[in-house]
């Protein structure tokens, strides 16, 4: 939609700069994909996002917007066909909430489960388990959630419906119980056959193979993420 | 229909002091409520559940919970007075990222100046004032982040201030001689009425912190 100037650099495996594309699909905003090697990186990166170093960066009209979930904003803010946030200030700061909660507990507890040993596993089993229960509890009753159609939250947490079944393939470990959590696990179907998403994701097996490998490299020093559950 | 507004808060959060200054820059009357975090009460865990912290905005009944969420909907709900964030999307973009920042590094890298001893103090004392330079450098020669005006950054970091003399005193760190213009933008805040009836004094933090320390077994 129109010939905008619209770059975003992303890391084929990250579920940050996926949100990215995902809500500038919906939206049928045209972009560049550049392709950034979080492991060697670029000087076009280091430029673009000196201070935390990392992907995504969405650049428009060689202004660079960096923050996944703050990029999500803009993009809504800019373009308004397919609005993602809702109207209402209350709607609005329940998604937001949601959105950072996943984040801080269910990201990082997943990915610890994957790598840890022993006890560590079970502890970060069980604080994933239970944000994915109270994830549970706003998605019962409805196919997305943003209502009907897709919205901020569903492109928020949709990482969920892709990366945590991978990591639960690669750590043989299991995080979303289709009996003990039916509502989420309708809604990653729901989500994932929506034909702008189905469209964008990374080949699965490209993906457990690439956290196998994640899984080598970091389960020796796995205790510095403890801290985050 | 009258705005029924509460403020669940602790005296020393700086995450409370947020939601404090801009409900007085919107001039919002509301009740403020502080509470025993040792002691939750049922209206905390009824009203937050999830994370059962602090602080917590109650607006006609209902909840919002997590500072910076909170501050935006208060910009979004009274957005006809004073507001806290640009109109210009990039102008945003930027102050969100900003805001992020000071959440992400200036309360873990001050509780390291506090809390920790030795080599770990050191880290996090370079930690903080890096962060305070980065800062200085956006705030460049405006008198706040919002321009003219407090906007949602200065919102968001000021409340920090008030922590200055625990950080310098544990830390054992001059801040206004590493980061003179920081300094300089915290007083400019604090000659506004919603910032100055927001903050405790930083005597009153810095023996609360004292406290704290006898507490963690750190003295």
């Amino acid at each position: 939609m129109g010939s905008e100037d619209v770059k975003v650099l992303c890391f084929w495996a990250s579920p940050f700069s996926i949100r990215v594309e995902w809500a500038l699909k919906l939206k049928g905003v045209d972009y560049e994909y550049i392709e950034q090697d979080v492991f060697n990186k670029s000087t076009l990166l280091l430029e673009l996002n000196p201070i935390h170093k990392k992907v995504p960066v969405l650049v428009h009209a060689s202004k660079p917007i960096l923050e996944s979930f703050v990029i999500l904003e803009y993009i809504d803010e800019t373009w308004k066909q397919h609005p993602l946030l809702p109207q209402d200030p209350y709607q609005r700061a329940h998604d937001r909430f949601w959105a950072n909660f996943a984040e801080n507990k269910l990201l990082y507890a997943s990915f610890i489960a994957m790598v840890a040993t022993g006890d560590d596993t079970e502890k970060a089993l069980n604080v994933a388990r239970d944000s994915v229960e109270k994830i549970e509890q706003e998605i019962k009753g409805k196919k997305f959630f943003g209502g009907d159609n897709i919205g901020y939250l569903d492109i928020a947490l949709g990482w969920i419906s892709y990366w945590i079944p991978v990591y639960e393939e690669v750590g043989s470990m299991q995080i979303l119980d289709p009996l003990r959590f039916p509502a989420i696990n309708a809604w990653m179907t729901n989500f994932l056959n929506h034909p702008v998403i189905k469209d964008r994701l990374p080949p699965r097996d490209d993906m457990v193979a690439y956290f196998h490998t994640r899984k080598k490299i970091v389960s020796p020093t796995y205790h510095d993420l403890m801290k985050y559950l | 229909m009258a705005d029924e507004v509460t403020l669940l808060d602790f005296w020393p959060s700086p995450f409370g002091m947020r939601l404090r200054i801009a409900l007085a820059e919107k001039g919002i009357k509301y009740e403020y409520k502080d509470e025993d975090l040792r002691n939750k009460s049922p209206l905390l865990l009824k009203m937050n559940p999830v994370h059962k912290k602090i602080p917590v905005l109650i607006h006609n009944g209902k909840p919002i919970c997590e500072s910076l969420i909170a501050v935006q909907y208060i910009d979004e709900v009274w957005s006809d007075r004073s507001p806290l964030l640009p109109s210009d999307p990039y102008q945003r973009a930027q102050a969100r990222f900003w805001a992020d920042f000071v959440d992400k590094k200036i309360y873990d890298a001050g509780r390291k100046v506090w809390t920790l001893k030795g080599e770990e103090q050191e880290a996090g004392k370079k930690e903080f004032l890096d962060a305070l330079k980065l800062l200085e450098d956006q705030l460049g020669d405006k008198p706040y982040f919002g321009g003219d005006n407090i906007g949602y950054v200065d919102v968001s970091l000021v409340p920090f201030y008030s922590w200055f003399k625990a950080y310098e005193t544990f830390g054992n760190i001059n801040i206004e001689k590493e980061c003179p213009k920081f300094i300089a933008w915290a007083k400019r805040c604090l000659q506004k009425e919603s910032v100055s009836s927001s903050l405790p004094d930083q005597n009153k933090v810095y023996d609360f912190i004292v406290e704290m320390r006898k507490k963690f077994g750190l003295e």
